[in-house]
């Protein structure tokens, strides 16, 4: 009990600050529960099927096989497939970061995580109808063709800024499976 | 799961048993994200985005569009028809094209949750390079969608 009350510390700090946020204005208050609420209950209606999901992949997709087209080795076909993977994606961005913790379990390259990132981010095939749709086909395509130099270059520099050291310990982390 | 759990019942299992694990073990994390989330949405709710992007001009204009687009967290499918009434109401094409980069690529409220993920400086490095590029991105789009 005493341990899973310091766990959601953070957590329970959020909601001092939201209580006293609500003492201050009630109206406000209650509009801070409602979203809470309806993010709360978004988030379990998304991870949930994600750690399913990645809890099978991970016992039946060989690390042999994702080594040999994401891995160290896989070169520009690994990062083609990666931004594949992370476009054909569909929802909220924090909902990518267990898909990444599994990739680095699996050994896929680092830079290559952080472009499947980046297309995850801003990429999604889904959004991109949607924002051609609602702000025109030179908005919605100039931002698509100049995203993918762009999170190449992004996850060039980190690949080169983030050093060995946090890279390794962000590899072992998730030694463990996701 | 079916096929799985045909396939053999202990693997899948253990799997179960190692999702559930990982998905209890990041929840604290993602509560105080979640929690964030519920706070930001009712203080830069799409109506306050709407008035201060509506009312953006300028390189100011673009520098507070990228502020604001990159803390709040709004799905596409309210941002971006939201982004086209303000554009129809006469806002700035940069200003938009900044807020909706930042938005998608930058996340001052997840961050705590990407750094527990990737590490310190890989959430640094990625969020302000992200954050940056949507500048050129905006200042791309001035040119061919203004």
């Amino acid at each position: 009990m005493k341990a899973g009350l310091k766990k959601y510390r953070w957590f329970l700090l959020i909601l001092l600050i939201d209580l006293l946020l609500a003492a201050n204005s009630p109206a406000q208050g209650r509009l801070i529960w409602g979203h809470t609420f309806d993010v709360f209950v978004q988030m379990l209606s998304v991870l949930p099927p994600i750690f399913l999901i990645l809890g099978l992949l991970d016992a039946w997709i060989p690390r042999e096989t994702v080594i040999r087209h994401l891995g160290e080795e896989s070169g520009v076909k690994g990062l083609g497939l990666s931004f594949v993977l992370g476009a054909a994606a569909a929802g909220p961005l924090y909902a990518a970061f267990p898909i990444a913790a599994m990739m680095a379990n699996k050994g896929v390259k680092y830079r290559n995580i952080i472009v499947f990132l980046g297309a995850w981010s801003t990429m999604k095939i889904p959004m991109f109808l949607f924002e051609l749709t609602s702000l025109g086909s030179r908005f919605a395509i100039a931002r698509l063709l100049l995203n993918i130099p762009g999170i190449l270059f992004i996850a060039w520099l980190v690949d080169r800024a983030v050093g060995e050291e946090e890279k390794g310990s962000f590899y072992r982390r998730h030694r463990q499976g996701i | 799961m079916v096929w799985s759990s045909a396939r053999d019942a202990r693997k899948t299992r253990a799997a179960l048993v190692k999702a559930w694990n990982s998905f209890a073990n990041i929840m604290p994390d993602f509560a105080v994200v979640l929690g964030l989330i519920g706070i930001m949405l009712t203080y830069l709710s799409p109506n306050v985005v709407a008035v201060i992007i509506g009312k953006a001009s300028g390189l100011g204009g673009m520098v507070l569009a990228s502020i604001v687009g990159s803390v709040t967290l709004i799905p596409g499918f309210v941002a971006f028809p939201l982004a086209a009434s303000l554009l129809k109401q006469g806002a700035g094409v940069m200003q938009i094209a900044v807020f909706v980069s930042t938005l998608m690529m930058v996340g001052i409220v997840t961050a705590p949750l990407e750094t527990k993920y990737f590490g310190r400086r890989e959430t640094i490095i990625r969020n302000s390079s992200s954050f940056i590029f949507s500048f050129i991105v905006a200042a791309v789009i001035g040119v061919i969608a203004g």
